[in-house]
C-alpha cells in the first residue's frame, strides 16, 4: 500500500478536493504512533463507484499537543473514526462536534495505543465506582490552538429536565453490551447518545506484542459471527505481504466457509429481528437451520461458534470426508426452508407494518456513514467487497448482488434473506470441485514481515472488514488495525433512530444487525 | 341433564337444619370462596402447563418433559420455586401501592371468574345485570397495572404502565360493544339466560354474520385485555425488559403471572358464554336424536371444552404474530374496530328487529 503524505496546512483542503473527484467512501481511517515522526492518521478513501482507492496519511510532530482539522463534516462516519483516534491517539480533532472518548472511561489517565503509554497500574488503577454521568452529558468542540482542557463547553446531549432512559449495557435487544442513551418524549425517541467500550479488550494493542500466528486467535473474537472471515482477511493479508501463494484448495475451502458462515449469521439476523419483535416461533424457526451449519462447522473445525481454522498459508485441518455431501444435504433443505421464513414471519402484515418505512436509510448517507454489508446494499449501494475487490475463488464464482432501494428494516431483512439463496449457490457451485492438493502450505517457524503498510479486505457477515498491518521488518507487527464493521452501522443508527419509537429503536437495531464485539474490539 | 341447583339446595337445606341461619350463610360464603379459589389455581396450573405444551409444538420443541411424566410436575417446581424467592423492596418504591397493586389485579380477576356459569346452576354470582358487573369488575385490573408501574420507580415500569393503560381503556370499548351486540340478541343481561337460551342454538349460529363479526372483533379485543401478543407491548420483553412488573420478584411477579393466564381463561370463558353457548349443548334443529344424545354430555365439559378451545386459539395467535407498535395498537382500535363494532351493533339490531336470526 503507498501511502501520500499530505501537509497538515493543505489537509482540509486536499481532503475536499478528493471529496469533489467522488472519493464519497471513507474505508477505513486508522490513527498511527511514528514515535520521533509524531502521531498522525491514515485515511482509505474510495470512490464508490469505480471503486478506485487512495491512501493519505497526515501528521504532526507536536506530542504535546497533537491536533489535526477535522473531516467529520465531509465523511459521516470520521465523527466516531475520529473519536476513537482521540481516544487512542489523544490526537485532538479541530472543529470536531463532540470531542468524547469513544471506548475508555473519561477519567482514564493517557492514550493506550501511544508507544510512550505507561501501563502502569499506578495510574490507571482499577476503578471500581460509576464513571459519573455528569461528565458525559457535556459536549465538546474543540478549537484551532487551544487545548482540550480550555475547551468550550457547546452544548449538552441530554439534560437532566429530560426524560432519560437507558437501553443496555444489559438489555434484552442490544445483542450485547452497548449502551443507548436516550431522550424521550411519550414513546418517541428525541435524541440518541451511543456509548460503547463496554467490551473493550484492547486487542489492537495486544497485537502489537505478538507474532503474527498469535494474532489469528483475536480475529475469531471480534465479530463471532463472522469469525472465519475475519481471520480470512488477517490471513490474506499477511500472506499477500510474505508473497506466499496458497493452494487452490484451500481456496476453495475457505470460500466455502465463509459463506456457510454467511448463511449462519444471516439466519441469526432473522431469528434475532423475529424475536425483538416478539415473534419468538420464528426465532426458533431460524435457529433450528442455523444448528446444522453449526453441526458442519463443528465437524470440519471442531468448534461451533468460535472455530480458529484459517492459519498462515492454509486451513488448520482438511475438510472430512462426509462434509461435501453434508453441505449438499443442508443445501437443499435451506431452500426450503426460507419459504416458511416468508409465510410465518416476512409476509406478515404485523411485520410489514412495522418495518416497511421504519428507519430509512439513504444511499447518500449509507455511503457516507460507510454502512457497508446489507445495511448499504438495502439502500441500494453496490458495496460487495466480493465484486469490487475479488479474492479466494469470488471472482470466478458465479452469483448476484443482492441490491434493494429502500433503505428501510424491511430491505434490510430482505437483503440477508435472498442472500442466503446466493451464498448456497456458490457453495453449490464450489462444493463438488474441491481440487486436490495441500491443505496448507508449509511456513518458517518464525515469520517475519517486510517492512512496508499491508491492507486486506473481504466480506464479512454484515460489511467490509479490513485488516491494516504496518510492519517495521520484525516479528510483530508495529501497528495492526481492523476495520469493524458494526461501527458505521451505529454511527448511521444514531441518525436514522431519531424521532422513532421506541419499538422501532428495537426494530433498527435489529435490522442493522452490529456485533457488539466487533465495534468495541 | 344434570342441574348442580339440585346439589347446592341440598346442601343448602342441610347447613340450614344444622346451623343457626347466620352461620349457614357464613359457611356458605366460606365454601364458596374456598371453591373458587382452589378452581382459580387449578385452572391456572393447568393453562400454564398447557401454555408450554402448545407453545413447544408450534415450535417444533417438546416443551417440559423432565419434572414428573410428560413434564406434568413442572408448574409445580416453578410455583415452589416462585414462592420461596426473597422478595425485594425496592428503593424510592412506593411501599403501599406497589404491595397492593398485584392484589388488585388478582381481585379484579377473581371477582370475574365467579360469574362465570360452568354449568347449570354452578355459577357463583348470578344476577340481572350480569354483563355489566363482569366488564366493571375485568376492568379494574388496570389499576393494579397502572399502579404497579406508578409505583416502582422505574422508567421501563412507567413507560409500560402507560402503554398498558392507553391499550387496555380502548380495547375495553371494542369488548363493550361485542358484548351489547350479543346482548341484543339475546335480550337479557343475566348470564344465567343468556345461556338458557342457547340450549335452543348457539348465537354465533343464530346471529350469523353480525355475530360472526363480533366474535372475530371480541377475539381480537380479548388478546389486547390480556396483554399477550401481538398487544404484549406494556410488558414487551425486548423492549422494557417487563414493563410494569419489572421490579417485581417472588410471588408478587407469581400474582401478575397467574392473573394474565386467568384473565385469558376468564376471556375464553366469557366468549364461550356469549357465543359458543356456555354450558348449553350443540343444539340442531330437527335432528331429536342426536340433540338427546348431545344433553348426555355434561354441561361443564362442554364449557371447559368450549373455552379451551378459544384459549388454545389464543395461543395459536400468541405464538404466531409479531408484536404490534403502540401508535398501530391505537389505530387499530379507535380506526377500525370501534367503527366496525359500532356498525355492527346497528346491523345485530336490525336483524334483531326484522326478525333475521335463526
Amino acid at each position: 500500500m503507498e501511502i501520500t503524505f499530505i501537509d497538515i496546512k493543505e489537509f482540509r483542503q486536499t481532503m475536499l478536493q478528493h471529496r469533489e473527484n467522488g472519493m464519497d467512501f471513507m474505508r477505513e481511517m486508522i490513527g498511527m504512533d511514528w514515535n520521533k515522526e509524531g502521531l498522525g492518521a491514515i485515511y482509505i478513501l474510495e470512490n464508490s463507484s469505480t471503486h478506485e482507492c487512495v491512501e493519505l496519511a497526515v501528521r504532526t510532530a507536536n506530542r504535546e499537543k497533537p491536533q489535526i482539522p477535522t473531516v467529520s463534516d465531509i465523511w459521516h462516519i470520521a465523527e466516531l473514526y475520529e473519536r476513537e483516534v482521540y481516544d487512542f491517539y489523544g490526537i485532538e480533532f479541530t472543529g470536531h462536534p463532540d470531542m468524547r472518548r469513544l471506548y475508555l472511561r473519561n477519567d482514564w489517565v493517557g492514550h493506550p495505543l501511544r508507544k510512550d503509554y505507561d501501563p502502569s497500574e499506578a495510574i490507571n488503577p482499577i476503578r471500581l465506582e460509576s464513571e459519573t454521568d455528569e461528565e458525559a452529558h457535556r459536549v465538546y468542540e474543540i478549537e484551532e490552538d487551544k487545548h482540550l482542557a480550555e475547551m468550550v463547553e457547546k452544548l449538552k446531549i441530554l439534560h437532566y429536565d429530560q426524560y432519560v432512559i437507558n437501553i443496555g449495557p444489559q438489555h434484552p435487544a442490544t445483542h450485547g453490551v452497548l449502551r443507548f442513551r436516550l431522550s424521550l418524549e411519550g414513546e418517541e425517541v428525541r435524541k440518541v447518545d451511543i456509548r460503547c467500550g463496554y467490551i473493550h479488550r484492547g486487542i489492537e494493542k495486544l497485537c502489537e506484542s505478538k507474532t503474527y500466528p498469535q494474532t489469528l486467535a483475536f480475529t475469531d473474537r471480534l465479530d463471532y459471527l463472522s469469525a472465519h472471515q475475519n481471520r480470512h482477511a488477517l490471513c490474506m493479508c499477511i500472506e499477500n505481504a510474505m508473497g506466499l501463494e496458497v493452494t487452490e484448495r484451500v481456496q476453495y475451502i475457505r470460500t466455502i466457509m465463509d459463506e456457510l458462515q454467511r448463511i449462519d449469521s444471516h439466519l441469526l439476523m432473522f431469528s434475532c429481528l423475529a424475536m425483538d419483535m416478539g415473534a419468538i416461533t420464528s426465532f426458533i424457526y431460524g435457529f433450528r437451520e442455523r444448528e446444522k451449519v453449526l453441526d458442519i462447522m463443528e465437524e470440519v473445525t471442531g468448534g461451533r461458534l468460535i472455530q480458529n481454522y484459517n492459519i498462515i498459508g492454509g486451513v488448520q485441518a482438511d475438510i472430512t470426508p462426509g462434509f461435501a455431501s453434508k453441505v449438499k444435504a443442508y443445501c437443499a433443505d435451506q431452500k426450503k426452508r426460507l419459504k416458511e421464513y416468508y409465510d410465518i414471519f416476512v409476509n406478515n402484515v404485523i411485520f410489514r407494518n412495522r418495518s416497511i418505512g421504519v428507519g430509512v436509510l439513504s444511499l447518500k448517507d449509507a455511503i457516507s456513514f460507510g454502512a457497508t454489508g446489507g445495511t448499504g446494499r438495502a439502500s441500494g449501494w453496490a458495496c460487495d467487497v466480493r465484486k469490487r475487490h475479488p479474492y479466494a475463488m469470488y471472482g470466478k464464482v458465479d452469483f448476484k448482488e443482492i441490491l434493494h432501494t429502500g433503505g428501510d428494516s424491511y430491505c434490510r431483512l430482505l437483503v440477508r434473506l435472498e442472500e442466503i439463496v446466493e451464498s448456497i449457490g456458490i457453495i453449490e457451485q464450489l462444493i463438488d470441485n474441491i481440487p486436490e492438493g495441500e491443505y496448507k502450505t508449509k511456513t518458517k517457524p518464525i515469520i517475519k514481515l517486510p517492512e512496508g503498510r499491508f491492507f486486506a479486505a473481504v466480506e464479512g457477515s454484515r460489511g467490509e472488514f479490513g485488516v491494516f498491518i504496518e510492519s517495521h521488518g520484525d516479528k510483530t507487527p508495529y501497528r495492526m488495525k481492523f476495520r469493524p464493521m458494526g461501527l458505521p452501522l451505529i454511527a448511521a443508527a444514531q441518525k436514522i433512530m431519531k424521532g422513532c419509537k421506541i419499538a422501532d429503536l428495537i426494530t433498527i437495531g435489529a435490522s442493522l444487525d452490529y456485533v457488539i464485539p466487533d465495534i468495541d474490539r | 341433564m344434570l342441574d348442580f341447583t339440585t346439589i347446592t339446595t341440598a346442601i343448602d337445606r342441610f347447613l340450614h337444619s344444622a346451623l343457626p341461619d347466620w352461620a349457614a350463610t357464613l359457611t356458605e360464603c366460606a365454601l364458596v370462596a374456598v371453591c373458587v379459589i382452589a378452581a382459580y389455581l387449578v385452572f391456572a396450573i393447568v393453562m400454564i402447563f398447557m401454555e408450554r405444551k402448545v407453545c413447544a409444538a408450534f415450535q417444533c420443541r417438546l416443551g417440559p418433559t423432565r419434572v414428573g411424566f410428560w413434564g406434568v410436575l413442572q408448574v409445580f417446581a416453578d410455583v415452589f420455586k416462585m414462592l420461596i424467592k426473597e422478595i425485594i423492596e425496592i428503593k424510592d418504591s412506593d411501599r403501599i401501592l406497589y404491595n397492593l397493586a398485584p392484589f388488585l389485579v388478582i381481585m379484579s380477576s377473581l371477582i370475574t371468574f365467579s360469574c362465570l356459569p360452568f354449568a347449570e346452576g354452578l355459577q357463583v354470582l348470578d344476577f340481572n345485570i350480569g354483563v355489566f358487573f363482569i366488564m366493571a369488575a375485568s376492568s379494574f385490573g388496570i389499576l393494579g397495572i397502572l399502579l404497579a408501574g406508578w409505583s416502582s420507580s422505574n422508567k421501563f415500569s412507567m413507560i409500560g404502565a402507560m402503554r398498558s393503560g392507553g391499550q387496555m381503556i380502548s380495547y375495553e370499548l371494542s369488548m363493550g360493544l361485542c358484548i351489547l351486540t350479543l346482548v341484543v340478541l339475546s335480550g337479557t343481561m343475566q348470564i344465567s339466560e343468556i345461556v338458557e337460551t342457547q340450549t335452543r342454538g348457539w348465537f354465533i349460529i343464530r346471529g350469523h354474520i353480525p355475530a360472526i363479526i363480533a366474535f372475530i372483533i371480541y377475539i381480537i379485543a380479548g388478546n389486547a385485555e390480556t396483554n399477550r401478543a401481538p398487544f404484549d407491548l406494556p410488558e414487551a420483553e425486548s423492549e422494557l425488559t417487563a414493563g410494569f412488573h419489572t421490579e417485581y420478584s417472588g410471588m408478587g411477579f407469581g400474582l401478575f403471572y397467574v392473573a394474565e393466564f386467568m384473565n385469558m381463561f376468564i376471556i375464553s370463558g366469557i366468549a364461550s358464554t356469549l357465543f359458543l353457548g356456555g354450558w348449553a349443548p350443540l343444539y340442531i334443529p330437527g335432528l331429536e336424536g342426536f340433540n338427546e344424545a348431545m344433553c348426555w354430555i355434561p354441561g361443564i365439559v362442554w364449557f371447559l371444552g368450549k373455552t379451551f378451545f378459544v384459549i388454545w386459539l389464543m395461543m395459536w395467535i400468541r405464538w404466531t404474530f409479531p408484536r404490534m407498535r403502540i401508535d398501530q395498537v391505537l389505530v387499530l382500535e379507535w380506526k377500525y374496530l370501534v367503527p366496525i363494532g359500532l356498525l355492527n351493533l346497528l346491523i345485530m339490531t336490525i336483524c334483531v328487529v326484522m326478525g333475521w336470526t335463526f
